[in-house]
């Protein structure tokens, strides 16, 4: 397991010498959106008897894990496929199941880091609550999986950068935006509430805030089920691409 | 000697382009083996299918005994390739990157030839310097210093030296030589054909994914030897017609290709005969670029060929 071991120190090594832009920036990103939201809404506004301002953290915490979960995986595969440098990890003895652990690893320490970094700021502004500690610890593993997982899958599939921009904006940003993490479901039309629940990001996001305030608008259990089914799926897709060597080895 | 790297019929193919058309070889361990073909011949395809960077579609390879596809852990800890294209992770220093692709091979531990491989090919000023800032040249020589780091038994250098000044090919083909003498195998595609002479015991010529020669570098100038004779006529006279047939002009020189050396004089006799004198006479024996023309182009009695 070597090979995975050095995979992943690298990618360690690789997203924290530039850890101003993978770490600080999605951070302060975060901030500006609790406190541009908050004070607009914090006076006036209760989300299941939880004041807007600390409803807010958990779903931001969560929506910086996923966002960077899926960065990290996808914008390190891109960068050396575009480069070439890819090589270098195609070359010695690393299996897939190896390369994939590695990755994914990778992306969820950065979500770790950066999750952490927008809790640990962000509560400064609201005393934080932790109803249910492993709730918290099962969405982070397991939506920081998909993500990190679906990374890998739309690194090895893009082939430009552009590729990656659209799959990152016209999927990823919509379905975290539209995820509930400003709002609780039960505020939308019943229509949109309907079209929310086949959003997998919302059950991450409701079961992640549901460790903190042990309230939600889903079952905890049933978007637990619903996260270990789509990991089951992005990672089995991610897995079989890497061992076809698809967009890889030729 | 074992054999290193066995070939059984490779085929490969993309879309309607058979780049690999049934490569059958067998490379002896300790070889120096060149492998030249023009660009497009499969050169690379062939390395990147013994590195499982490709698929070969059909046929075996193996490199000390072991199979590309179902033993790819120990062939790729056997095998260190130093590709084509200028590529560099542009997030570590020299040092680093030489580390991190130790550890890719389960070297954890391995400064001390890292730190060899840093002296011998002049990096060591370099080692703490991060990639993006090193000159093409250095650039090339860390990719070497990466297909080395595992001390792997077979070295394959696509294209080494494209693009590197002459000291620096010196000293990387000293270093090339040692491995080699020490036991490396080494497989080597060129375009420098006087580098392939002068190093490769053996060559396999390539043409459209196909071997069309397959030879000891020695048997393959013996085969194609001859020499080239090239003169020019004082005040550009043009040559007797019964010799002009026979020569190929090119830039108001005049070349002959000639099996034997006892063919010159009657050349010579015959300009005489005609009233004209020379300016100017060149002798050059055939040389590895004249028998890849040959080979490549079907050529063997005509063209220009001539070389210095």
């Amino acid at each position: 397991m070597s090979g995975f071991r050095t995979l992943l120190h690298k990618e360690i090594l690789r997203f924290w010498k530039v850890g101003f832009q993978t770490i600080a920036a999605p951070v302060l990103t975060s901030l500006l959106y609790l406190l541009i939201f908050s004070s607009l809404l914090d006076t006036q506004t209760q989300i299941n008897g939880i004041r807007y301002m600390a409803f807010l953290i958990p779903g931001l915490t969560m929506m910086a894990v996923l966002q960077n979960a899926f960065a990290n995986s996808s914008s390190s595969l891109i960068q050396s496929k575009v480069t070439g440098s890819v090589i270098f990890v195609l070359l010695p003895p690393i299996s897939y199941i190896e390369f994939f652990t590695a990755y994914m690893t990778a992306a969820l320490l950065r979500g770790l880091m950066v999750g952490a970094g927008v809790f640990i700021v962000t509560c400064a502004f609201a005393p934080p609550a932790f109803a249910a500690p492993f709730w918290i610890l099962a969405f982070f593993v397991i939506g920081g999986g998909v993500m990190g997982a679906l990374g890998i899958v739309a690194g090895i599939w893009a082939d430009k950068f552009d590729q990656l921009a659209g799959f990152q904006n016209f999927l990823i940003m919509p379905l975290t935006m539209l995820s509930g993490v400003f709002y609780s479901i039960h505020s939308l039309p019943l229509f949109w509430q309907g079209v929310s629940r086949f959003n997998p990001v919302f059950y991450m996001i409701d079961g992640f805030r549901y460790g903190f305030f042990g309230v939600s608008d889903a079952a905890p259990e049933r978007s637990l089920a619903v996260g270990i089914v789509c990991f089951a799926v992005v990672a089995a897709t991610a897995l079989f691409m890497l061992r076809r060597g698809y967009k890889l080895r030729y | 000697m074992g054999i290193a790297v066995s070939l059984r019929s490779v085929r490969k193919s993309f879309g309607a382009l058979r780049a690999l058309d049934g490569i059958s070889l067998d490379i002896r361990e300790g070889e120096f083996f060149g492998l030249l073909g023009p660009n497009g011949a499969g050169k690379t395809t062939l390395i990147s299918c013994l590195a499982g960077l490709a698929r070969a579609d059909e046929g075996k390879l193996s490199v000390m005994g072991y199979d590309v596809v179902d033993d790819y852990r120990e062939t790729r800890r056997r095998l260190g390739v130093v590709p084509q294209e200028l590529v560099f992770d542009p997030f570590f220093t020299v040092r680093e990157t030489l580390r991190i692709q130790s550890g890719y091979f389960g070297l954890r531990h391995n400064d001390a030839w890292i730190g060899e491989l840093l002296e011998n090919l002049d990096l060591a000023g370099k080692s703490d310097v991060n990639m993006r800032r090193l000159s093409g040249g250095m650039k090339r020589r860390v990719l070497l210093a990466q297909a080395l780091v595992h001390k792997p038994r077979v070295i394959v250098l696509d294209e080494p030296t494209a693009g590197v000044d002459v000291e620096l090919r010196q000293t990387l083909w000293r270093f090339i030589q040692r491995l080699n003498r020490e036991g490396h195998t080494v497989i080597l595609t060129t375009h420098y054909l006087e580098e392939a002479e002068l190093l490769c015991e053996r060559i396999a010529m390539l043409k459209q994914g196909r071997i069309v020669a397959l030879d000891t570098t020695r048997d393959l100038l013996t085969k194609h030897a001859g020499y080239i004779l090239s003169i020019r006529l004082k005040n550009d006279n043009a040559l007797p017609g019964t010799l002009r047939e026979r020569a190929v002009q090119s830039k108001g020189c005049w070349t002959f290709r000639l099996k034997d050396p006892n063919e010159i004089a009657p050349i010579l006799a015959a300009i005489r005969d005609d009233g004209h004198s020379l300016e100017d006479l060149r002798l050059l024996q055939t040389d590895l670029e004249d028998v890849f023309v040959r080979v490549i182009h079907g050529t063997e009695s005509e063209g220009e060929g001539s070389s210095q």
